[in-house]
């Protein structure tokens, strides 16, 4: 760091913090997805297409999610966010 | 038995040959039997690196092909007795490899009496890569502190947790280390690049080096010296203790502060 950069200010944009938490939110969703069967997004896909028969929504707002509790038991998650009635 | 360690990172250009020659140079420094196999078929480089570039006769595809014999093919390092290059061919390619010719060739090595295989993996998720980790009893992560070399480092573990013979098969885990290179302990600092530990807590896999940005690594390859004969050198020496950590010598972290600059520097940067 030389003397001239003693003058701009560095502590505001800690551009490295940012990094860390975007790899963080990307890296659980993609070991999420890995952890997964191959099905999953074609799944996800034609449950969001019945959906989308009855209800206008946007596929961001259905949330498809398998969580592997165990060797036995593994439990399909499915989170739809209504849109407003108005 | 040997070990077969593969030097991955899914992302290119972030040292795996580089990192590749200088631990199998340590390793064979140490007296270990080492062979570095360049598993990067059409775009060979380790033999640059090594310096063996105008040696290479046979390769690696011509032995799994039957053309030339091992012992033919394996380039004997002019500096250390105890190190050989398989060159990668530079004519054909990676549908060339196949898993049993790989895994003849690495049976082969082994009954050659070496310790340690080492194979520097192409860049990306395809056959090559594949074929370079499938065989490994552990790996070297290569990673840059940044986000696409941690995201494409994320995306290989995956692969050594599923596509590895080791996972296949239901043996014990390939052994992960991470290797942090290009670091850069004053950018650190300043807050613009990541640093070790938030490299640490995404991957959550053991360090075994931090390999300091520096000029010493392109003077190495320039001259086909591996880095680590630079002991002067921040780089040669962090890779010389990232050996001493593969074979389980412990070993504190070095170069992860900034450099003392003296006053001229301090006021002009530098």
């Amino acid at each position: 760091m030389s003397f001239f950069d003693y003058f701009r200010s560095t502590k505001e944009d800690n551009s490295a913090q940012t990094a860390k938490e975007r790899l963080r939110i990307i890296v659980a969703h993609e070991r999420n997805q890995r952890s997964g069967p191959d099905y999953l997004p074609a799944m996800k896909q034609d449950i969001l297409d019945v959906i989308k028969k009855y209800v206008e929504i946007d596929s961001d707002q259905v949330n498809v999610s398998l969580d592997n509790k165990d060797e036995e038991l593994s439990i399909l998650e499915l989170n739809i966010t209504f849109p407003d009635k108005n | 038995m040997a070990k077969v360690i593969v030097v991955t990172s899914g992302k290119g250009g972030v040292g795996k040959t580089t990192s590749s020659a200088a631990i199998g140079t340590g390793l064979a420094l140490r007296g270990h039997k080492t062979v570095i196999i360049d598993f990067d078929i059409g775009l060979r480089n380790l033999d640059l690196i090594m310096g063996c570039e105008r040696r290479v006769v046979y390769d690696f595809v011509n032995v799994i092909k039957g053309e030339s014999n091992l012992k033919q093919s394996l380039i004997k390092d002019k500096r250390v007795d105890t190190l050989f290059v398989l060159p990668a061919s530079q004519t054909r390619d990676k549908d060339a490899l196949s898993k049993e010719g790989v895994a003849k060739v690495l049976e082969d090595l082994a009954e050659e009496g070496f310790e340690f295989i080492i194979c520097d993996s192409p860049a990306g998720i395809e056959t090559g890569a594949i074929m370079a980790l499938y065989f490994a009893d552990e790996a070297i992560v290569t990673t840059n502190p940044e986000v696409s070399s941690v995201r494409d480092s994320d995306r290989i573990l995956g692969m050594l947790a599923s596509k590895s013979k080791r996972a296949e098969q239901g043996l014990e885990p390939v052994k992960e280390h991470l290797l942090l290179t290009r670091y850069n302990p004053e950018r650190v600092k300043r807050g613009d690049m990541l640093s070790v530990e938030d490299v640490q807590d995404i991957l959550a896999i053991p360090i075994l080096g931090v390999i300091p940005e520096s000029p010493a690594v392109l003077k190495a390859s320039n001259s086909g010296e591996p880095v680590i004969y630079d002991s002067e050198s921040d780089a040669g020496q962090a890779y010389a203790d990232a050996v001493s950590r593969l074979i389980g010598e412990e070993m504190p972290l070095r170069f992860l502060e900034e450099e003392k600059k003296g006053l001229f520097s301090r006021l002009f940067g530098g």
